[in-house]
């Protein structure tokens, strides 16, 4: 039983994966990443982590896809990218060659190695205990060994929120930067013209900028 | 066949990262490549989790909670990045940010 629910998620994970690769809309991609975290939310039920398995499906596929979703529809970089083209000649080639030596290399020790490619002694302190629920052992490490590591994720988590909004904020003075002169020798068009006009545009409306300030 | 499975869930963790580090390198699109990120990360989840079903301990998913948090916030700032670099470049991927300037 076990089995033929891993073999199920291995292909729902393996198909969504190469669709965040494959696919050429970045919404096909999204909706492909679903798949696949929710087919690893399964997997984690397999391995007896019910926790985490609840916790990547409305953390992962609940909240970060839906932000990345959110991210695309608002600024409608949705737009199909052309997969024929190369922008560096032989990069490719390269990238899969390095994966797949990569792939080979952790495979063989895998294999090869079978239950000793996995070192260390089994836990005696923080064993897996089959009589305390999974939720009630995590709950309890997380507040007595890892208690200083949880304090700092909240840091963390500060730091991101503070970040994400100074990042994201929509600047009052913004100049465009004068292009420099060694872009525009090799044949690139000047960005700075369609940029002028396009942050005009994003500026229409002052009622925006009046209730982004005054929040702060 | 049974005893074989962690091994099998080590292997299906490797296909993963390796095909998000491919898309990584070879993809343009910014959002694209954060969900290439994404993969990479829930790939090593799964390994930890493995892991720790192997050794019978419970550190390995107390690990993955807190690998959760962690790419939750960069999600976030990635995110943010995106949305302050399509405000000045609509449309930009990831090749016309040689410059580090916004």
């Amino acid at each position: 039983m076990e089995t033929a629910v891993f073999v199920v998620c291995a292909l729902v994970v393996l198909a969504g994966g190469l669709g965040v690769v494959v696919s050429r809309n970045p919404v096909h991609s999204a909706l492909s990443l679903v798949a696949t975290l929710f087919a690893i939310a399964v997997l984690f039920l397999n391995l007896g982590a019910q926790l985490l398995a609840v916790v990547q499906v409305i953390v992962y596929t609940g909240a970060i896809v839906v932000l990345i979703l959110f991210v695309m529809m608002l600024l409608g970089i949705d737009q199909e990218e052309d997969l024929d083209e190369e922008p560096i000649v032989g990069q490719r080639i390269v990238a899969m060659l390095v994966g797949l030596v990569f792939l080979g290399a952790v495979l063989a020790v895998i294999i090869i190695g079978k239950e000793s490619a996995v070192t260390g002694a089994e836990s005696v302190t923080q064993a897996i205990s089959p009589n305390v629920a999974n939720v009630v052992q995590i709950g309890r490490e997380l507040f007595t060994n890892y208690v200083f590591a949880l304090e700092i994720t909240a840091g963390l988590l500060t730091i991101a929120v503070v970040g994400a909004v100074v990042l994201a904020r929509r600047p009052t003075d913004l100049q465009p930067i004068p292009e420099p002169e060694s872009m525009t020798d090799q044949g690139d068009e000047p960005l700075t013209e369609p940029l002028r006009s396009s942050f005009r545009a994003s500026n229409a409306n002052p009622n925006d900028d009046a209730s982004g300030e005054g929040s702060h | 066949m049974t005893s074989n499975l962690p091994l099998a869930y080590l292997c299906l963790a490797a296909i993963l990262f390796v095909i998000g580090g491919v898309g990584l390198l070879i993809r343009r699109n910014p959002l694209v490549m954060i969900m290439c990120v994404e993969l990479m990360l829930n790939a090593v989840n799964l390994t930890f989790v493995t892991f720790g079903e192997m050794l019978n301990d419970i550190s390995g998913q107390v690990i993955v909670f807190f690998v959760m948090v962690v790419a939750a916030a960069e999600v976030v700032v990635g995110l943010a990045l995106v949305v302050a670099m399509s405000r000045r470049r609509p449309g930009a991927n990831a090749d016309d940010l040689r410059l580090l300037r916004g």
